[in-house]
């Protein structure tokens, strides 16, 4: 099926990935994001590094074939020399469609495995398919032009301008905007749910011990999309009692012009160019 | 007094005049319809409507002064059909209505080089941005515009980067005809891309668009007058790309010469067919997205805005069942350059024809079902994001056969390392990158941090400009011999080529990482501690860009100082191109030929030329 030369780049390429997989999965998987700050952080984490040993030993496939052929077949200059008219080979074929097929199979089995595991930090929509047991701290976050904020519909609807969560917890997000598209992306959380006006967005979180993130919008959003970040903390469930009270009291004077929590807001009046 | 008579008749200086003419007049009619009263008309400057309607009077005075009616009205007066346009001579040809497909073909070739530039030049003003984490070059308003302008442009104009200029030029010739199926469609085509490259950089005289190329809503209800060019601007694009596509499919199902069946075209006409498909199927969808947008801002429609029943969803799931095949009417003519370039300059026939056509048209029928990947976060169906993920992971199958191909046909070749050969190699390097990284983007868990950061942003570059206009490049050093009879200097060609893929893997290679460490994509500002490899991109991104003046250089410096004659066949080729004089004559061919095998037939006992002159009397139209 395969001649010497064949023989000898594949011999190259399984020894090349014998030694490189490896090699990326201990030292470059610890260092992939999003971090270990969740579980679905760990998860994807996990998810990242079996995608780096996946394609390492495609890229040394590519890597020892072109460096074989490049070299070994170059023109050696004067006379046009007609290569070899091999126009087909059904063996080759074959194999190429089976590897790429089971890659890809295995790829999409797995992705989707991890997705309705812990794997999935993303906006799953009004109604989830992948909802954690047990009890959930519900947590709104409401983008608008151009900051985030967040309500915490357990303690009397109570609106911070900071995202703090206590820690060890299992945590229901619900993303929504006020005004046009955002996207909330906590990064070290492997948090990413787009915020659509109108639109409960609903993501899954289970934070670990205390810490801190940041939060961007990752949706562009108008003129100061790019100031539209913030830090957010995790901090021992014992604080956060203290926390909420504190919260309660500082924002007691404004919170009586909030209107009452509700999946969806619509900014008033509402208005439109045109 | 030659000249004088000369610029007067149906040209490019007409319809200038008529398009800015047209303007006016839209803008006046639509306010007489708006402003219902002459305080009103003389307190506003203008209104959406207003600037809708003078583009859209303004394109159609543009297309009337280039001609375009001059040939249905003179049918209704009862003239025989003709191809006048055909018949000129001269330099004046190339700057107006046309209908020698190798006259579009070099219109399109300059005119879409043109836009390219001023996309590129965009590009550059963005990394200046981005040279510091805070402080700002330009206002935060007139970066979005400026990456507006970026990314639309690049978009909406490099669509037609290959099919433009070298499927207009080639296609005929590849098939054995003289001309295109509907000659002054494909004038037409040539003709929206320009009115519609001007009228979207006129979008910095009514405040620029914040949207991007993505124009989300409600953010497009919301901005600025300047969208209206967008809006404009990509339905333009969307009816060229519509025609376009139309004039090839038939062109190539029609017009085949004696001989050319299906297993010998071209592998370059079967790109160029596949593309045509997506075209067709995709770009009306985003016409009518479009039309409903402007609807919006217009007439007081509710499409896009929730707040009054309308839906983001809708924008987002219509604007990407067009976007995505658009991804790949990008990208496959690159496919197919590659795999037309390749058995030339490795001296061995393409490998697994029919596997390549099937990759082909494998990609092309596959890119219309994985879209929502694109909104694997937008909250609408998340329970079908295992299909979409699994639709994305597919398409690896289908491009996987070119590459095999490819790499099968390259297998104990002998090799000559020309500038055309250089960028179809460098295709392989960048395009797997693309697509090696697509793993990790069509990975829904690995997508959250990955999603519209800076990794999917080096991403898309990496497919569209590694895949597309490296593949773009390769066409113009491998083809433009053959389309003007003189050479392009081969060592600066050599210095543009190194220079250029060395510096795009500088630029795109470290924004993975800065996308991996959580950079946002079109953020004004940055972490303090993603500075150094911003640096180290802009810079990079700037050499990228005087790479492009290196060409540009060449280019001039070859084609209109030096003026060095081209041999017929430079690259001893066997396709029918190549045995034609350089440049083509007018007709094409003295009679139509008949093929005996397809283009492919190195080192194959007793494989003459592809096409053998016919009987067939010469000079039908």
């Amino acid at each position: 099926m395969f001649s010497s030369d064949g023989r000898r780049v594949i011999a190259a390429w399984i020894a090349l990935s014998l030694v490189v997989t490896p090699l990326v999965v201990l030292l470059l998987g610890p260092s992939l994001p999003p971090g270990k700050a969740s579980v679905q952080g760990s998860e994807q984490v996990f998810d990242n590094t079996w995608l780096m040993g996946i394609t390492t030993p495609i890229v040394c496939l590519l890597v020892v074939f072109f460096a074989f052929t490049l070299a070994r077949h170059r023109h050696a200059g004067g006379e046009l020399v007609d290569g070899p008219p091999l126009r087909n080979d059904n063996q080759v074929q074959v194999l190429w469609i089976a590897i790429t097929s089971v890659t890809v199979m295995f790829l999409a089995g797995f992705g989707t495995y991890e997705l309705l595991q812990n794997g999935s930090g993303g906006g799953q929509g009004p109604n989830p398919i992948a909802v954690p047991n047990g009890s959930k701290l519900q947590v709104q976050v409401i983008g608008q032009q151009w900051q985030f904020t967040y309500r915490y519909p357990s303690y009397g609807g109570l609106e911070t301008p900071q995202l703090v969560l206590p820690a060890d917890t299992q945590i229901e997000l619900h993303v929504t905007s006020l005004d046009v598209i955002h996207s909330f992306w906590a990064y070290e959380l492997g948090i990413k749910a787009d915020a659509n006006p109108g639109v409960d967005n609903i993501a899954f979180l289970k934070t670990k011990g205390p810490g801190t993130f940041h939060v961007r919008c990752s949706e562009l959003c108008g003129l100061w999309h790019g100031y539209m970040f913030d830090n957010g903390r995790v901090i021992p469930q014992s604080q956060f009692a203290a926390w909420v009270k504190q919260q309660q009291r500082d924002f007691a004077p404004i919170a009586k012009y909030l209107p009452a929590y509700a999946k969806t807001y619509y900014p008033d009046p509402q208005r439109r160019a045109g | 007094m030659t000249v004088a008579r000369r610029l007067v008749g149906f040209n490019l200086l007409t319809a200038c005049l008529l398009g800015i003419g047209g303007w006016y007049v839209g803008w006046f009619a639509a306010h007489g319809v708006v402003g219902p009263s002459l305080e009103y008309f003389g307190s506003v400057d203008f209104n959406e409507l207003s600037i809708v309607m003078a583009y859209l009077c303004g394109v159609l005075g543009f297309l009337i002064g280039l001609g375009f009616l001059n040939y249905p009205f003179a049918r209704l007066r009862g003239y025989p059909p003709s191809l006048r346009e055909k018949e000129t001579q001269g330099a004046s040809r190339y700057f107006g209505l046309c209908t020698d497909h190798k006259v579009v073909g070099i219109q399109y070739l300059v005119g879409i080089g043109f836009f390219f530039f001023i996309g590129g030049l965009n590009a550059m003003l963005i990394r200046t941005e981005l040279l510091r984490p805070d402080h700002q070059v330009w206002p935060a308003g007139t970066y979005l515009t400026i990456v507006g302008l970026h990314g639309t442009m690049m978009m909406g104009m490099m669509t037609s980067g290959i099919l433009g200029p070298f499927g207009n030029y080639f296609i005929p010739i590849l098939i054995g005809a003289r001309r295109m199926a509907f000659p002054r469609i494909e004038a037409l085509t040539f003709w929206l891309l320009m009115a519609g490259g001007v009228i979207l950089e006129t979008a910095i005289f009514f405040g620029g668009f914040p949207t991007g190329w993505t124009g989300y809503q409600p953010l497009g209800t919301q901005a600025n007058p300047g969208i209206d060019c967008y809006y404009i601007f990509f339905a333009l694009v969307g009816i060229s790309m519509t025609l376009l596509g139309l004039n090839m499919i038939a062109t190539i199902v029609t017009m085949r010469a004696p001989g050319l069946t299906w297993t010998r075209l071209p592998i370059f006409v079967w790109g160029v067919l596949s593309t045509s498909t997506l075209m067709v199927l995709a770009a009306p969808v985003l016409i009518a997205t479009l039309s409903m947008a402007i609807l919006d801002r217009t007439a007081q429609t509710n499409f896009f805005i929730p707040a009054q029943g309308g839906s983001t969803y809708l924008y987002e799931n219509l604007f990407w069942v067009f976007g995505h095949p658009e991804v790949y009417v990008l990208a496959l003519p690159g496919f197919a350059i590659v795999l037309e370039i390749l058995p030339v300059f490795a001296r061995k026939p393409l490998w697994g024809y029919r596997l390549a056509v099937g990759g082909l048209l494998g990609v092309s029928l596959l890119s219309f079902f994985v879209w929502q990947h694109h909104l694997f976060f937008s909250g609408i169906n998340g329970d079908l994001r295992p299909f979409y993920m699994f639709s994305t992971e597919l398409i690896s199958i289908p491009t996987g056969f070119t590459f095999l191909c490819g790499m099968m046909t390259l297998w104990r070749g002998h090799i000559r390392y020309s500038v055309p050969m250089l960028f179809c190699l460098a295709w392989f390097f960048n395009f797997f990158i693309g697509g090696i990284t697509g793993v990790f983007l069509s990975d829904t868990p690995s997508d959250v941090t990955t999603h519209g950061s800076f990794f999917s942003m080096a991403h898309f570059h990496y497919t569209i400009m590694g895949g597309l206009v490296f593949t773009f490049f390769a066409a113009i050093y491998y083809w433009v011999p053959k389309m003007t009879g003189l050479q392009l200097n081969e060592r600066l060609a050599k210095i543009h080529f190194w220079t250029m893929f060395v510096s795009f893997n500088s630029t795109f290679g470290p924004l993975f990482a800065a996308g991996f460490m959580g950079q946002p994509r079109r953020v004004v500002t940055y972490a303090h501690g993603l500075h150094f490899i911003n640096v180290w991109v802009s810079i990079s991104a700037f050499v990228l860009g005087a790479s492009m003046l290196l060409f540009l250089y060449n280019f001039v410096k070859s084609l209109v100082f030096d003026r060095v004659p081209a041999p017929a066949d430079p690259w001893g080729s066997k396709s029918v191109e190549w045995q034609l004089p350089s440049p083509v004559p007018v007709q094409n061919f003295d009679r139509i030929p008949t093929f005996t095998g397809d283009p492919y037939g190195y080192g194959e006992a007793g494989a003459g030329p592809v096409a053998v002159p016919a009987g067939a009397p010469a000079g039908m139209e």
